[in-house]
Formats: C-alpha cells, structure tokens, sequence
C-alpha cells in the first residue's frame, strides 16, 4: 500500500488553527455548511489530491453521506481517519467523569457496568474489547468507504507514550488489520520516542506523522533528534505542519521537507483553490514522484 | 533522579502522569487513587505501583514529591500531610477552598524549604509570559483596565453530575474555569483590593454555577472585569484571553498570540514598534522535551521537577500566588451573595437628594427649549 505525496488535512475545516484565535472563527464560519467543505475538498480532488486524512470529529459524517451519494465522481477517494476527536471525550470526562464519559461512547453501556460489577476488575481482554469497541464506533461513519490507513490521533498516542501504555499501540494495530484491513498510523508530537516504543511492541515500519518543519516547531525530542530519526529509523514518515501554521513562506517550507530523507507524504490544510494549487505546484517541483517512489519501495 | 508519586488520576492527573513519567530527572514510583479498575489497568499496563490509600502510600514508598490532582476540596489535607512528612508538592488548581488554610499550608512550606506549586498553566504559555514582560517594561504605560475573559462547551444541558458540578466540591466555573483568568490578573497586577458586581449564574446546573462576572478593583484605581462561562459552546476548548487597556496602548492575548498597540507615546521596547505589533506562538514558545496537550503543561512540571532537583527557594507559581487568587475567589463567592444593587428607585433618590447641586442648569435648560 502506498501513499499519496500530498494528504489534505482538515483543521481548517473545524475552527483549528494554531496561530491565530480569530482566523479559526472566521474558517469555522465559513465551513459550518457541509458544502463548503465538500466544495474545498472537490477542488483538492481535482488537483490530484484524493486522500483527506480527516479526525472522527462528528461533522465528517456528512462528508462522508456525500462521498457515498456521488460514488462515481469519488471512485478512487480515500479518507484516513484521524481518531478520536479528543475534545469530545475530555469535555465529557468534566461533566460526567472517567467512567460516564467511558459509558456515552460505548456503543454498549453494558460492558462497562458489567466490568463494574465484577468486583470492580478490568480484566486483560475487558481492555482490549473497550479499546476495539471505541475504534468500531468512531469508524462507524466511514462505512462503505475507502480507509487504507487509520491513525490515533496525538493527543492520546502521547498520552499512552507518556504512561508506557504499550500495549494499547499493539491492539489498536491488530484491530485495524484485522477487522478493517488497513495500515495502523500513529500521529505523535514526540516521534523520536514513539519510534522506540513501536519498535518495542513489534509494530514493523509504522507510519507516523509528525510535525517536521524547517523552524522545529512542535518537534519534541528536538530538531537533531528528529533528523537522525529520519536518516536511520525504520518508518512510514508523514510531515504534518510543514509551514509551522505560516510560521514559514511556502516555498521555503516545501523545498526543506524535500532535502529531508524518507519523508513519505505531507499532510497540509488549505482553503483556497490558490493556496492548494500552489502547494501542489510546490510539491510537484521539490518532491518529484521517483524519489517518493524509492522511498516506499525501500 | 526526583522520586515522586501522582495522586488523583482523573483528566488533570492522567495527564501530568504521562507528561511528568517522560521526564529525564523524574521516576514516577507510585500512583494512587480512589477508583479500583483504573488502578487495575495501569498497574497491569504500565507496570506502576499503586495505592487505593494515600496515608498507606506514603508511609510505602520513599519520596521527594508528590502532584496532587485530586479534587479539590481534597487538596488542603493532602498538601498538608504530604508537606508535613517533607515532600515538595505540585497541586492542581483551585488550591484551598479555605484561602486561610492555604496561607497556612503556604507557611509550612516556606518554614520547611519545601517546593510548591500550583497548576496555573497560563502562567507557562508564551503569549502570557510576553504580556507579562511588555507590563513588567512599562510599554502601555499606566494600565487602566482589563478584561478578563474565559469560554468554553463543558455544561451545555442540565444532567451529570461529578464533583466538578458541585460548589461545595470546588466544583463550577467559578474554581474551574475563572480561577484561570484571576490568577492572570493577580500575576500581572497583584491582588485586588475589592471586587463588586459579582454574578454567579447557573445555566444549566443544578447545584453551581455556569456564569462568573464581575469587577475588581485595585488601590490605584485600575479595575479588571471579569466574563466568564462554561456554557458557550462557540467555543471549541476552552479559550482564556486578557486585553489591558494602558495610557500609552493596548495588549491583547490568548495562548495563540499576543496583539500589542503601542501609542507615540510608549516606551517601545525592543523589537517592537509604534502602532500594532503580533507576536505569535510560533515564536513565544520554548520547545518542551515531552508534549501532550500544549507546551504549557509540559514547562509548569519541567519547572517543578528542575526546582525540586536543585531546591530552588522561590518557584513560579508558588502557593502564596495561588491564595492570591482562591482569596479573590472568596471575595467573589461573597459579593454575589451579599448582590448589593441600585434600583431605579434608590436611582431616583440619589438624584433627588443631588438636586440643589443642579439647579444652576435649569435656567440653561429652558432656555434651550
């Protein structure tokens, strides 16, 4: 399975926008009609850009109503699913706790109770059916859809890294191969050190995006840390926030993705038909398709 | 290496947990809380000790330090008993819901050399920490007024019920969501002298508050309104921001950026220059050696763990900062209570009683007509 160059991204889309507070209302504004986003996402299409690498954020259901009603104007449309849409549970866990917030998004509430009444003991496989249960509901809205790759989003892939929760990353693997057949992909803030876990659990040449760009914004572990990961780890890389949210003129940004090794794809979020056909532009020139091609076959 | 257990494993301390468990001069050797199957699963998964009891934990394990994230109305006796035995401690916010107890704990504290922070994250974020130093330089000049506000979706419908949807728990906007944009203020300008018009309206709970609006005033005449909720689902996350009104410009911040506009008349400091002036995250934040959620959260543990490490006397964020603001806190809780206000009438009365003073523009007045 091999990946585009270019993935588009969906911050833009759901009022996310690391720079600037303001800029997020007015994209949240403007996108609150699902046709402004399916208008967005059909321009990238028409660039070439037919993965939207997309969080299980509650409004992608619609987007994904539309790609199933026009089957053959999408036929070769992929979404990489971005899960959970971590705000959602953390408001949650505020208003009804740990195990309330656990119990809205089980499919079944019944499991948990269950766990609760057996003396109060989650055991080994209660983990990994929770975990497998809550994958299956954010997948829910991609029915019938092409998802080649699913990914955990950062905030609980760090979170897990954080706590040395290894095993999580073994059953989610297991759990998108098996019941899904597709890759397993692990965002992260901290790739140097994911890359160790995942190598310690067994997950062979894992994709992962992280953010790399030429100013090392949000690369933690450190910039250098990053660059000999790059030259010498075994791994699927995907650049996310390769312009440092505008930190970085484009030109300048993309050229430096490019002289890094064995950067698979980028993932950039854009709303204008300029700012995508310029990107496109940008990665056609500075990224040519045989050095990508390489790099998968390597 | 520090030595040091979490206690309190909910949204906050599965957090600092993971954060502080990546440190380098930091061994997570214990974790406790109240709750059996999370224990269960972090013991069967991370291979942490854990401990159901607190008294039983520390008397088990050898420690320098402790974070606390329990809820809040827990704080003040777990800070104590752990302060007692010598331990340096991280404790989340609210600190005290008795501020008087927290200006205790704070003695102890002192008397006993011992690290104590807090965990006002705003005070880590970049944006935050240019506001401070732009005031700290005198670039707006004197400041007259301040906003503070705080938004976010966390009660959006009257069900559920945890101990953050109680008051008596340390629970509501009040502890949860205003204690942040108080604490901005009390680092900036200190402690408020008074506060008035205080509003602590439910929307949707049964048993808090949703709304937080108020005034304090400070001696030098400055004020800083306070517009707080946690009902606003136009809100994404929660969202702080603090605008400064000042003789010589106006400061804006949230944690993405900080708006500066500098008049002719400011002492403009460097890299800055008259007129407006945008300093994004981008380039404010340090980069953090581990990051979860926002690099602010990672710098408050760092900070933690480098001043236990060297034993630093004074840290950022100390308990005396944080009994500023559970202070301000309880005057709020007080002026809604006592809800002085000025009707129509005592409008009226107040206007009769001022009349003399008037009655040189009447013959003005007429003549106009």
């Amino acid at each position: 399975m091999t990946m585009d160059r270019l993935l588009f991204g969906d911050n833009q889309f759901f009022g996310v926008n690391h720079m600037s507070e303001e800029k997020a209302r007015a994209q949240a504004m403007r996108f609150q009609d699902t046709q402004a986003i399916v208008d967005v996402l059909d321009i990238a299409y028409d660039e070439g850009i037919r993965t939207f690498m997309c969080t299980t954020h509650d409004r992608i259901a619609a987007i994904c109503d539309h790609m199933r009603m026009h089957p053959s104007r999408y036929a070769d449309y992929r979404f990489y699913p971005c899960m959970p849409y971590a705000h959602k549970y953390a408001n949650a866990v505020t208003e009804f706790g740990m195990l309330g917030a656990l119990k809205r998004f089980m499919p079944d509430g019944g499991l948990i109770d269950a766990a609760m009444r057996g003396g109060m003991s989650l055991a080994r496989k209660d983990v990994e059916g929770i975990t497998t249960l809550l994958v299956d509901a954010e997948m829910k809205m991609f029915e019938g859809l092409n998802t080649p790759v699913i990914f955990l989003q950062n905030v609980v892939v760090d979170l897990l890294l954080g706590l040395g929760f290894k095993d999580a990353f073994r059953i989610f693997a297991n759990h998108v191969r098996d019941k899904y057949q597709a890759e397993p992909g692990f965002i992260t803030m901290n790739m140097p050190r994911l890359l160790d876990m995942l190598e310690e659990v067994g997950i062979d040449n894992p994709i992962v995006c992280s953010n790399i760009n030429k100013i090392g914004f949000r690369m933690c572990g450190g910039f250098e840390a990053y660059a000999r990961a790059l030259e010498n780890r075994r791994f699927r890389a995907v650049a996310m926030s390769v312009f440092a949210s505008g930190a970085i003129p484009p030109k300048e940004a993309i050229q430096w993705v490019a002289e890094q090794p064995n950067i698979e794809s980028i993932v950039f979020g854009a709303s204008s038909r300029g700012n995508i056909q310029n990107t496109r532009e940008l990665v056609d020139r500075f990224m040519p398709a045989r050095q990508v091609e390489t790099a998968v076959a390597g | 290496m520090v030595k040091l257990a979490v206690v309190g494993l909910g949204k906050m301390g599965l957090s600092h947990f993971a954060i502080i468990n990546a440190h380098p001069l930091v061994e997570v050797v214990a974790v406790c809380d109240a709750t059996g199957y999370l224990l269960d699963v972090l013991g069967k998964y991370t291979g942490v000790p854990t401990f159901a009891d607190y008294d039983k934990m520390l008397d088990a394990v050898e420690l320098d330090a402790v974070v606390i994230a329990t809820p809040s109305k827990m704080h003040a006796k777990m800070v104590r008993t752990a302060l007692e035995r010598g331990l340096h401690v991280f404790c989340e916010k609210p600190f005290c819901l008795d501020s008087e107890e927290g200006a205790e704990l704070m003695r102890i504290a002192a008397e006993r050399k011992l690290v104590n922070q807090v965990g006002y994250h705003n005070r880590f974020v970049g944006a935050f920490q240019e506001v401070k130093r732009l005031l700290d330089a005198g670039a707006i000049g004197r400041v007259t007024h301040v906003l503070a506000e705080a938004y976010g979706p966390v009660v959006l419908r009257p069900k559920g019920s945890t101990w953050r949807t109680q008051r008596a728990e340390g629970g509501g906007c009040l502890y949860d969501y205003a204690a942040h944009p108080i604490n901005l203020v009390n680092w900036y300008f200190g402690q408020p002298s008074s506060v008035g018009g205080s509003v602590l309206n439910p929307v949707f709970s049964a048993d808090t508050d949703d709304e937080v609006f108020g005034t304090l005033y400070f001696d030098d005449g400055k004020t800083a309104q306070l517009s707080v909720n946690w009902s606003d689902e136009s809100f994404r996350k929660m969202t702080t921001k603090i605008t400064i009104w000042g003789t010589a410009g106006r400061i804006y911040a949230d944690r993405q950026e900080c708006q500066v506009f500098l008049r002719d008349t400011a002492t403009i400091p460097d890299g800055y220059k008259e007129g407006w002036n945008v300093r994004y995250t981008t380039e404010l934040t340090e980069p953090v050696w581990f990051y979860i959620r926002g690099e602010e959260y990672s710098a408050q543990l760092d900070h933690f763990a480098r001043s236990v490490e060297e034993r630093a006397a004074a840290n950022e964020n100390s308990f005396g900062d944080a009994v500023m603001t559970d202070r301000v806190i309880s005057m709020i809780i007080a002026d809604a209570q006592d809800g002085t206000r000025t009707s129509a009438q005592a409008a009226a009365a107040a206007a009769a009683a001022a009349t003399p003073r008037r009655s040189k523009w009447r013959g003005l007045l007429s003549g106009a007509r």
